[in-house]
């Protein structure tokens, strides 16, 4: 399985997701933003960090760069794009899945593991998966989802609420809302389900020591779902 | 601008160093040239109090790599791997602005790091506060997180340990020290010592603007109520750039064009050019006009005095230029060629075609003012003893719950939480431990440092304070299973002009000199601050010590957390029951005075050294250093970390309950290890000579106290983990 992780200036994450991608099978390419085509790709991933600084809104420049319009255009024609913090900021921003990411409700960072339950797997990204609940890290400042009650309504008619924020059981409750986020949306597909935007970092969580393994659950399932 | 004297004073320059500038130069300086012997001369660029006394600290050792005197340390940790690290103040600024100080703190010394070569694998912070109940405390803690946090997040480094006290000495003057840890090959270091003739000298990164500037001869005074007139001499940080500059500079260095690197930090263009020349012991020529600015009309004064942020200078090998500027240009940066070096062994600079100033190197460096500053000894202060009648009405459990609520001791994680201490995939331990670990990527070594100070200790007796210090961090590392190499000291004190100050400020670097000799634990960088006062009054003598430590396969790391159930509880090291200067005697007692726990350095040395053979002989399931509130205070804390709960029993000693529970001894662990094993450990204690007490045995989740008191632990949990983050939300 080949992959793409876009290096935009300012990303942090980049190299983390390369390493978990090739420790997981895949063949990963790092790609600079500047750079007008994509690799051969079944996989492309919008990494985490502060692309420009998040300078003006967070991923807002990122999503005009110019190998976003290629990966538009592969989102677009059925490939699978995942954005991963920043990365989903800036999914967002290219329209690629409903909503936008405010500022977190405590307006401070955050950095810390949470439990995410998985609300849809008719998907190729949590297909198979037995849990119904992982352990995901966070990290970041601006994680607050939000759209308006129409796009709402259609995210929930669509079922394109990927993961909620929740306790070890699945349980999804106010108390265990990090940022303040709708509904405790953590991540969200477009439509069709082949672009996933979310705030949790699996990349975090790949070795037992480090703060988890159910990140490695995610990235073998992962491949094997696009086998 | 006309100069003469009273130029030179408004300048933070004294008389007689103004008379000397002009015998120097062998006529009256002009402003430009003023400005820099300013900034060449002041205490934070020159260490002109303290140089003296710094020579005498331990600096070698068979890991040393790099002392003090380049922009980091640098230790080997074996196959061709280096460490680059060091401590550096930013206290002056955070206090005017606090989130801009901070984070340009963290800005400065990543910098230092990834000038080296090596690129920034873990940050850690030591940040002091005044009195919570002093009104200015919550904010300027508040921005100072922030700061630390919007920095390094950004960048992408982990923020992985750190230390954060309350005292109103710092009422008007916080302390907030940045430490960062780079990794480098050793074979692909950078220093800053200029070589070669005609070679260009390169400017790269930010434009540069008119902030920041004086800012090091802003940290080289005293506060007074003019305080807000001294904002716009805070730098403005943008980590964004500094990430690009990061990536664009290792890019560089992967090649080998570069003769020498430094970068713009205090005294920016100023101090860059001229401690690369004179390391060098060359001249550099600087055409002002080519400097990129940000601002218009800006004057050769300003544009040498300028702190802003984010920049660097570089001395290529000659037809490099292209090549180089390639990289910088597609990391979007600026990259100007602004000069050459010279044999002329004088900085020259040039605007407008006019030369604008022309001064020998060594005057600026080895003819800069040192000062043998009077100082006054410290006397030991006399042992208090403990009135039964103060102690008898305690309840233990309910003092002990005062103690982990007491904000130096409290959970942190209010902080912490706001810093990405995950980023780059190699963070094992986290912060709230004893020590940060994060492993050398793609290997199995893994490195640990932490961050230490002990104010109360350094002021009640400075030579003790120092060396207790030292001991602390060489135990914090230990009690992760880290071997510890080497320090960083970041020196924050007073005035050196105040002969009780630099009295204090000699005391703790003598104690921290005997105790890093003894130990085998050199230091290798460091940082001086000096008038951290408002008016007259300074604050309490705070050296920081950052040390690092190197654990050879990181699946045999320790953490402090209770394991597991019917496990036995040891203390190593013998309790005294030292209570003077401790948390108990000065919050629950009120007691102010005494002297600090003495410390033996063959205890610390040998108790150190043979933990880590249980270590090594996989003997040890969790481990923890006892400092702040003694033997209990500790032991709640790896219940609280391990979920589980611990019965006590008091070993038959002669001193009563409260003294062994809360006596703040140095030199002492508490281990946690299974039940089989416990003759093998006794063994190697015995053989080595190392005092131990049997504490206990670890259960579900309550505390026992010799069968009669108990507590269960998640009311302690509640008790420490509350206090910061009800403090911050009200």
């Amino acid at each position: 399985m080949k992959s793409s992780v876009i290096t935009f200036p300012g990303s942090n994450c980049d190299r983390d997701m390369d390493v978990a991608l090739k420790k997981f099978g895949f063949k990963n390419k790092m790609v600079w933003h500047a750079d007008a085509e994509l690799p051969k790709s079944d996989l492309v991933v919008l990494p985490g960090g502060f692309s420009y600084g998040d300078y003006l809104r967070c991923g807002s420049m990122a999503s005009k760069s110019k190998i976003m319009q290629s990966v538009i255009n592969f989102a677009n024609s059925g490939g699978m794009v995942m954005g991963i913090c920043n990365g989903f900021q800036i999914l967002v921003e290219t329209g690629l899945v409903p909503g936008v990411l405010l500022r977190n409700k405590y307006l401070e960072f955050i950095c810390k593991n949470v439990f995410v339950k998985i609300n849809d797997k008719k998907n190729k990204y949590f297909k198979n998966l037995d849990n119904e609940v992982l352990e995901f890290h966070i990290a970041h400042n601006e994680g607050n989802y939000f759209c308006t009650n129409d796009q709402l309504k259609e995210i929930e008619d669509n079922n394109q609420i990927a993961i909620n924020y929740c306790d070890e059981n699945g349980k999804i409750e106010d108390q265990l809302n990090p940022n303040g986020s709708l509904k405790n949306i953590a991540g969200i597909f477009n439509k069709e389900k082949n672009v996933l935007g979310m705030m949790p970092h699996p990349e975090r969580m790949i070795d037992t020591s480090l703060s988890g393994e159910d990140g490695s659950l995610f990235f073998k399932n992962l491949i094997n779902n696009l086998k | 601008m006309i100069v003469n004297e009273q130029v030179a004073v408004d300048h933070g320059l004294r008389k007689d160093e103004y008379a000397k500038i002009c015998e120097l130069l062998k006529r009256i300086p002009n402003i430009t040239e003023l400005g820099i012997f300013s900034a060449m001369w002041n205490e934070h660029c020159s260490y002109k109090s303290s140089r003296l006394h710094l020579k005498k600290l331990p600096t070698k050792g068979k890991k040393v790599i790099q002392g003090p005197g380049e922009n980091a340390g640098v230790i080997d940790i074996e196959d061709n791997d280096a460490i680059v690290f060091k401590i550096e103040s930013h206290n002056h600024p955070s206090f005017i602005e606090p989130y801009q100080g901070a984070a340009t703190g963290v800005g400065g010394i990543m910098r230092d790091v990834f000038t080296m070569g090596a690129r920034p694998i873990a940050n850690l912070n030591s940040i002091h506060f005044g009195s919570p109940q002093n009104k200015k405390t919550k904010n300027l803690l508040r921005g100072v997180v922030h700061g630390i946090g919007g920095y390094g997040n950004c960048i992408g480094v982990p923020t992985i340990a750190g230390q954060t006290s309350f005292d109103s000495s710092y009422n008007g003057n916080i302390l907030v020290n940045a430490m960062t840890l780079g990794l480098v090959k050793k074979d692909k270091i950078f220093y800053s010592k200029a070589a070669g003739l005609n070679k260009p000298v390169i400017y790269v990164g930010s434009k540069t603007g008119r902030d920041g500037i004086h800012g090091a001869s802003m940290a080289s005074a005293s506060f007074d109520e003019k305080i807000e007139e001294k904002k716009p001499t805070v730098q403005v940080g943008d980590p964004f750039t500094e990430k690009l500059l990061l990536e664009a500079c290792l890019e560089l260095m992967a090649g080998d064009s570069i003769i020498a690197i430094q970068d713009m930090g205090a005294a920016g263009l100023t101090s860059s050019s001229i401690e690369m020349a004179s390391k060098g012991n060359l001249g550099i020529e600087i055409n002002l006009n080519k400097v990129p600015c940000r601002e218009t009309k800006m004057t050769p004064y300003e544009i040498m005095l300028s702190e802003s942020q984010e920049r660097m200078l570089i001395v290529l090998e000659n037809g490099k230029e292209e090549q180089a500027k390639k990289i910088f240009d597609k990391w979007n940066l600026d990259f100007a060629v602004i000069g050459k070096t010279t044999k002329s062994k004088k900085i020259e600079l040039y605007f407008d075609e006019e030369k604008v100033a022309d001064i020998p190197v060594n005057t600026l460096v080895e003819n800069s003012p040192m000062y043998d500053r009077k100082w006054k000894k410290a006397k030991l202060p006399k042992k208090n003893k403990i009135k039964k009648e103060d102690i008898k009405h305690l309840k233990i459990i309910d003092v002990l719950k005062k103690v982990l609520a007491n904000p130096n001791v409290c959970s942190k994680e209010w902080i912490w939480q706001q810093y990405d201490h995950t980023v780059m995939g190699d963070t094992i331990q986290k912060p709230g431990g004893d020590a940060g670990v994060v492993r050398v990527h793609g290997s199995d070594k893994a490195v640990a440092a932490s961050v230490d100070s002990s104010a109360v200790y350094c002021w009640a007796h400075p030579l003790t304070g120092g060396k207790q210090v030292v001991c602390e961090s060489f135990r914090n590392l230990i009690s992760v299973g880290a071997k510890p190499i080497a320090i960083t000291n970041c020196l924050n004190f007073g005035s050196p002009e105040n002969e009780e100050n630099m009295g204090e400020f000699v005391e703790c670097v003598q104690g921290i000199g005997e105790a890093s000799e003894y130990l085998k634990f050199p230091v290798v960088s460091g940082n001086v601050s000096f008038y951290n006062q408002t008016k007259d009054q300074g604050i309490k003598p705070t050296p920081a010590i950052g040390g690092v430590g190197l654990i050879k396969d990181y699946k045999n790391m320790i953490t402090m957390d209770f394991k597991e159930v019917d496990n036995l509880v040891l203390v190593i090291g013998k309790t005294e029951g030292h209570i003077d200067q401790s948390l108990f005697a000065r919050n629950i007692l009120d007691e102010k005075n005494g002297p600090p726990p003495e410390v033996n350095l063959f205890n610390e040395k040998n108790n150190g050294e043979t933990l880590l053979k249980l270590i090594d002989n996989n003997l040890i399931k969790s481990a923890h250093d006892v400092s702040l509130g003694g033997i209990i205070t500790a032991v709640a804390k790896m219940c609280i970390k391990g979920k589980k709960g611990i019965n006590i029993k008091k070993p038959k000693y002669l001193i009563n309950e409260i003294e062994y529970l809360f006596a703040e001894d140095q030199g002492r662990y508490i281990i946690e290890i299974n039940k089989k094993d416990f003759k093998k450990v006794a063994d190697i204690l015995h053989k080595n000579a190392v005092h131990f007490d049997e504490l206990g045995t670890i259960n579900e989740n309550e505390l026992y106290i010799n069968d009669k008191t108990k507590v269960i632990i998640d009311e302690l949990s509640t008790s420490n983990k509350s206090w910061l983050t009800n403090y911050m939300s009200k």
